[in-house]
């Protein structure tokens, strides 16, 4: 690329500049409507689909004067496209509704739960990752040998098992018969009053204040439900990771720093790794958005008070915007790490910058 | 002049390089494919899984050893799996676990079958009209397809369901809305790469209308790489039926499915082992063979994307 620069006209030059600008243009065009359409489906779900919107959102025992002033301010004799206006300026807002089962307003409740979704989710990430990048390598390098198949079923496995059955007979198995870990929630009852989380992610929490015996029991609350996730997640890592190394592998590089006389090990962890890393962030980004949701199921079995058994609990209570409000918080941070991982990619690989 | 007798054997019949007709030709690719997917064990495994899920829910009500919605509440309540005459043991309301799983079968088939057509098609017309008419056709159809792309599939069908009550055809519509948009990101790659060939050049001289070209012409040129995606996405779907069944938002009781199997038998998780494992299993069984099989085809039909 520096070759490049310095032959360039200036009019090229030009052009270059401004396609960054181009790039952010698009960027915010695809975010834009991307948040637009998950809107449109969050209202549509709310507001068309159901046969009185009202009753979907109070439920059937709700008294009159409260339908018909909810019937107001959904602006319900209002055409289509109005009520739509209407709904995306209360959304982007901040105004989600209340919830019927809480009693409060859904975004501060969302708010509330969130953290404990999102420490599970960062567990699991961490430990996908870190088993599921040297297993990926380690099949890629031996590739047919019999290590190969065992982490080909590791992952056909993981894509085959549904997490929730999984996850009750780890509960089985660790916490009743084993007593290896703590059972249910995120924390003991004889902490959950002296001790004050200052981000809500409670290990993180714990270790910064120094209170190590809270930190094990939080620990010890987590790490099932988190390697569970981390297992799931490790099956996509692992698969990608072998993947993009085998691609690396082939390239007449490799073969270069084998004829400088490089290590085997030196050659696979610092030169083809190094370019196979660049796809994985994207890889990783996307399961962490696949864990943030994948913990919806995991988070019913093992109690965990987050965002999914918070989605979970008003689904069973018909409570319409507490539903709709976890929806789209999910939904919110599920498109931004989709885009942030394209994004990375784009910054990442310089293959993809010039055309 | 090409008949049979002349060659040595039908193997190679169907595999001479000079087909002597359309039949020949197509058999002899057949066989070809069959060739390189038999090849491979592990695939055979998963299509021997699938064609086994496909017997046991054509012939379930006689496959079943007894009712799968009526139990025996006085004496058959929670019994351990090997139990005379229930085999994997019953429920909490004395039913044989082994004839609701076999009845469940069913309604496994069904929704992976039901969501298979109604997503696949649609995504492969979306995906086929947006490549071959390219312009902002494309861009607005691609735009939609993406934004349905970076959803929260789970989350998404939960919600539905919850607008829409829960029960299993609503399941089913819940999960075919939001697994189409690949299946269109594929179908277009493919439209585009034939778009501007001769022979859609041809069609197109003889007068024929852009509908035709795109549904005769184009859209089967996707289905190989279509039925590939299909059979992979298969597990995944197989796994968010029952991820919405066991959270009672699928096939409502006492229908027999497997997710909500797992969790009627969550209660008794600790003593009773066996009313949530046994079902589990199932899903696991066929999940695998969907797998199996997809990686198989995909391999056999499609060499580009092996290993990957």
């Amino acid at each position: 690329m520096a070759v490049i620069d310095a032959t360039e006209g200036s009019g090229r030059r030009r052009a270059r500049f401004l396609k960054p600008l181009s790039g952010v243009l698009r960027f915010a065009v695809v975010i834009l409507t991307t948040y637009l359409g998950l809107l449109a489906v969050t209202f549509f779900i709310g507001r068309v689909v159901p046969v009185d919107p009202v009753l979907a959102v109070l439920g059937d025992r709700a008294p009159a004067s409260a339908i018909a002033r909810v019937r107001a301010e959904m602006g319900l004799d209002l055409p289509l496209w109005q009520q739509f206006l209407l709904y995306l300026k209360q959304v982007l807002s901040g105004n989600l509704g209340n919830s019927v089962l809480t009693s409060r307003p859904v975004l501060e409740d969302v708010m509330r739960v969130f953290p404990a979704t999102l420490e599970l989710a960062t567990f699991g990430t961490i430990v996908g990752t870190a088993i599921g990048i040297p297993l990926g390598v380690l099949a890629a390098v031996k590739r047919g040998s019999i290590t190969d198949q065992v982490v080909r079923l590791i992952g056909l496995a993981g894509y085959s098992i549904p997490i929730f059955w999984l996850a009750l007979l780890g509960l089985v198995l660790f916490y009743a018969k084993l007593h290896w870990v703590a059972f249910p929630g995120r924390i003991d009852v004889t902490y959950e009053y002296t001790f004050t989380p200052i981000t809500g992610m409670l290990l993180f929490d714990a270790l910064i204040q120094r209170e190590w015996d809270v930190a094990w029991d939080v620990f010890r609350h987590i790490v099932l439900p988190g390697c569970l996730l981390g297992y799931f997640s490790l099956a996509y890592i692992s698969r990608m990771t072998r993947s993009f190394m085998l691609n690396e592998l082939g390239q007449e590089y490799i073969v270069a720093a084998r004829a400088k006389g490089l290590s085997e090990q030196r050659i696979i962890w610092f030169h083809a790794l190094r370019n196979a890393a660049v796809p994985l962030v994207t890889v990783v980004a996307l399961s962490y958005a696949g864990l943030l949701e994948g913990s919806v199921l995991t988070e019913t079995v093992f109690s965990w008070p987050g965002l999914g058994l918070y989605i979970t609990n008003s689904l069973q209570n018909a409570d319409m915007n507490a539903v709709l409000g976890g929806t789209i918080v999910i939904g919110s941070v599920f498109i931004a790490l989709n885009l942030f991982s394209d994004f990375l990619y784009r910054t990442l690989d310089p293959r993809t910058r010039v055309k | 002049m090409t008949d049979i007798s002349q060659f040595q054997s039908r193997r190679d019949w169907l595999l001479s390089n000079q087909p002597a007709s359309r039949l020949q030709a197509r058999l002899g690719r057949a066989y070809m494919i069959w060739l390189s997917f038999s090849a491979n064990r592990l695939a055979l495994v998963g299509l021997a899984v699938i064609l086994g899920l496909l017997l046991v829910a054509l012939f379930a009500p006689w496959l079943a050893p007894r009712s799968p919605f009526v139990g025996d509440l006085a004496n058959a309540r929670l019994l351990p799996p090997g139990t005379d005459g229930y085999l994997l043991g019953t429920d909490s309301q004395g039913r044989d676990i082994l004839s609701r799983l076999i009845h469940g079968s069913r309604l496994t088939l069904m929704v992976v079958v039901l969501v298979a057509i109604i997503a696949a098609p649609l995504g492969l017309l979306v995906g086929a009209v947006a490549g071959y008419a390219g312009g902002w056709i494309d861009a607005v159809l691609m735009r939609i397809t993406d934004i349905f792309l970076a959803f929260p599939k789970l989350v998404l069908a939960m919600a539905f369901v919850a607008a829409l009550g829960p029960g299993i055809e609503n399941a089913v519509l819940a999960i075919a809305i939001t697994s189409w948009p690949p299946y269109a990101r594929m179908a277009r790659a493919e439209a585009m790469g034939v778009r501007n060939s001769d022979y859609i050049a041809a069609v197109r001289l003889m007068g024929a209308s852009p509908a035709r070209i795109v549904i005769r012409h184009i859209m089967p040129m996707c289905l190989s790489s279509l039925i590939v995606r299909v059979t992979l996405d298969m597990a995944g779907i197989i796994l968010t039926a029952a991820g919405l069944g066991f959270l009672g938002l699928g096939a409502q009781p006492p229908l027999p499915e497997w997710g909500a199997m797992i969790a009627s038998g969550r209660l008794y998780i600790l003593d009773q082992w066996w009313v949530a494992t046994m079902p589990g299993i199932a899903i696991v069984i066929v999940s695998l063979g969907f797998n199996l099989l997809g990686d198989g085809l995909r391999d056999a039909l499609d060499p580009r994307e092996a290993g990957k």
